[in-house]
């Protein structure tokens, strides 16, 4: 009972921080709106019995990823959004959109519910678990997820970098 | 009977629960205050001053009077700053820097009456993480009162702190893994059980003498930048920031960043000891009662050394400059991290 109260409760929250983060206009607001929704999907994924992956939520997206967003909106000093035309007409035709795509989501999800339901806890939750999947029976794709990543690397070095041309005429 | 916690009725466990909160957060923010008290002291003798004397004997009460001056003190807020994120901001900081008590151990199971309980307010397979979560969400707190303040001190002290956090979090989470591996686990309880007893009977089996001696130096050097301490302490260098993040706030918002400051090194300190130094294990002794306080003693007894390095270390050495901050965490912290984590995995799996 306490559980499903609490579950709810992280919904909502996320639910709303989502909302939120649409709703701002200054993106710093969005960006913490975002911070929350990643915290209650810890909270979630925690109720769900994967503390594993609660924590690491909370530390690489929450800690480390939304750090680094914040980070790059102050240094740009990014200001408020403004709404054009073209973002009127979005919203028009996007609310009701989504509106009917969530409901439709919903009363599929709830038709289905008996078939694919497991129990809280039920699926790997502890790091022993996680790590035995991780490193020995996904391991191709996690090989691969981490040299795309590392791909996405080199690429941001690269655009970063100064070109070759420039170097050595270095302003002080 | 001896009743565990699992065997408790609810009611039961909520009293034990808020009985420990409350002791644990009093004895944290006393120890703040100290600390405080303590720094001041030290630092003054290491520079032939005498420092607090006037506030009751040796200044001991001078927590005290600047607690009421910080109180009392009229709560300006500049008309130029966005107001939300400027009173949140402190709160943040607060917050999160006094959450990750809550899963540090600080000695053995207790028996009152019957009841079994760890003095610890919970313990939690994943200790460790929830510690790393809850202190890079600390850094919050710094870089929107940065923001928020909309000034340009503010601003460049929220910046240089959220990008000096976040590149020296890596290095401490990589320090921190050889010790999870020798011990096996995520618990702070387990991770201190597995350091108890000795080597030939009478060097200690503590991490750092368990080959993690170099993981201790990477993690005591990343977390002195993680809390904004002196060498690292750029993001409130007050000769190029006059205070850095917290230049717009002042009275008991000023003391609030103040506070947080020191809980974050007291949960180092803390960390440290537990994971590096054996925790509470030491010499046990004497009658019954006496057996039950030494281990708490032995373990305040680190966290205390910890806290003294770390003002030695402002008494002595000078502030690195912003450049050789970030080179210093990629280029050497972060690489000796990584060999140490492999030389660690390689060893444990020829062992086993």
């Amino acid at each position: 009972m306490l559980h499903l109260i609490l579950f709810s409760i992280f919904g909502l929250i996320c639910v709303a921080g989502a909302v939120n983060l649409l709703v701002q206009r200054h993106p710093i607001n969005s960006a913490l709106s975002l911070v929350v929704v990643m915290g209650s999907l810890a909270g979630e994924y925690l109720l769900l019995g994967a503390e594993f992956v609660a924590a690491i939520q909370v530390i690489v997206y929450a800690g480390a990823i939304m750090v680094l967003f914040i980070f790059v909106i102050m240094l740009l000093n990014a200001g408020e959004e403004e709404r054009t035309k073209g973002s009127r007409v979005a919203m028009l035709i996007g609310i009701p959109g989504m509106l009917i795509g969530s409901v439709l989501l919903a009363w599929v999800l709830i038709g289905h519910s008996d078939t694919g339901a497991v129990a809280a806890g039920a699926l790997p939750g502890p790091p022993k678990t996680i790590g035995w999947l991780l490193f020995h029976d996904y391991l191709l794709p996690f090989e691969i997820t981490s040299v795309l990543v590392l791909i996405a690397i080199v690429g941001a070095v690269v655009l970063a970098a100064r070109p070759e041309s420039a170097k050595g005429t270095r302003e002080v | 009977m001896v009743r565990n916690e699992n065997t408790l009725s609810v009611t039961a466990f909520i009293v034990i629960s808020v009985i420990k909160i409350v002791i644990a957060i009093a004895v944290l923010l006393t120890a703040v205050a100290y600390t405080v008290w303590l720094e001041r002291k030290v630092v003054g003798h290491i520079q032939n001053r005498w420092g607090p004397t006037r506030v009751g004997p040796f200044g001991l009460l001078q927590p005290i009077a600047d607690g009421l001056k910080f109180i009392f003190k009229e709560d300006l807020t500049p008309p130029h700053v966005y107001k939300p994120l400027y009173i949140a901001a402190p709160m943040i900081a607060l917050i999160f820097a006094l959450t990750s008590i809550s899963v540090i151990p600080v000695g053995n199971w207790v028996t009152v009456d019957g009841v079994s309980t760890p003095l610890q307010i919970t313990d939690v397979n994943i200790g460790l993480l929830i510690i790393l979560g809850v202190t890079s969400l600390g850094v919050y707190g710094v870089a929107l009162a940065g923001w928020s303040s909309n000034s340009k001190y503010s601003l460049l002290g929220g910046l240089r702190a959220s990008a000096q956090m976040v590149s020296y979090e890596i290095a401490l989470g990589l320090s921190l893994i050889g010790v999870l591996i020798t011990a096996g686990s995520f618990s702070l309880r387990d991770i201190v059980d597995a350091q108890g007893g000795t080597f030939w009977g009478f060097i200690p089996r503590w991490n750092i003498f368990q080959g993690q001696i170099v993981a201790f130096f990477i993690y005591l050097t990343a977390a002195y930048a993680e809390t904004n301490r002196v060498p690292f302490d750029l993001p409130e260098a007050e000769t190029e920031l006059v205070a850095g993040y917290h230049t717009e706030y002042s009275a008991m918002k000023f003391a609030m960043f103040f506070m947080a400051e020191y809980a974050n090194m007291i949960t180092v300190a803390c960390l440290a000891s537990l994971l590096f130094l054996g925790g509470w294990h030491g010499p046990l002794f004497g009658p019954p009662i006496l057996q039950a306080v030494l281990p708490v003693f032995w373990f305040v007894l680190r966290v205390f050394v910890f806290l003294f390095i770390y003002i030695w270390v402002r008494g002595t050495l000078p502030r690195f400059r912003y450049d050789q901050l970030m080179a210093f965490g990629w280029k050497y912290l972060l690489p000796l991290a990584t060999a140490n984590l492999v030389i660690t995995a390689l060893v444990v799996a020829l062992r086993s």
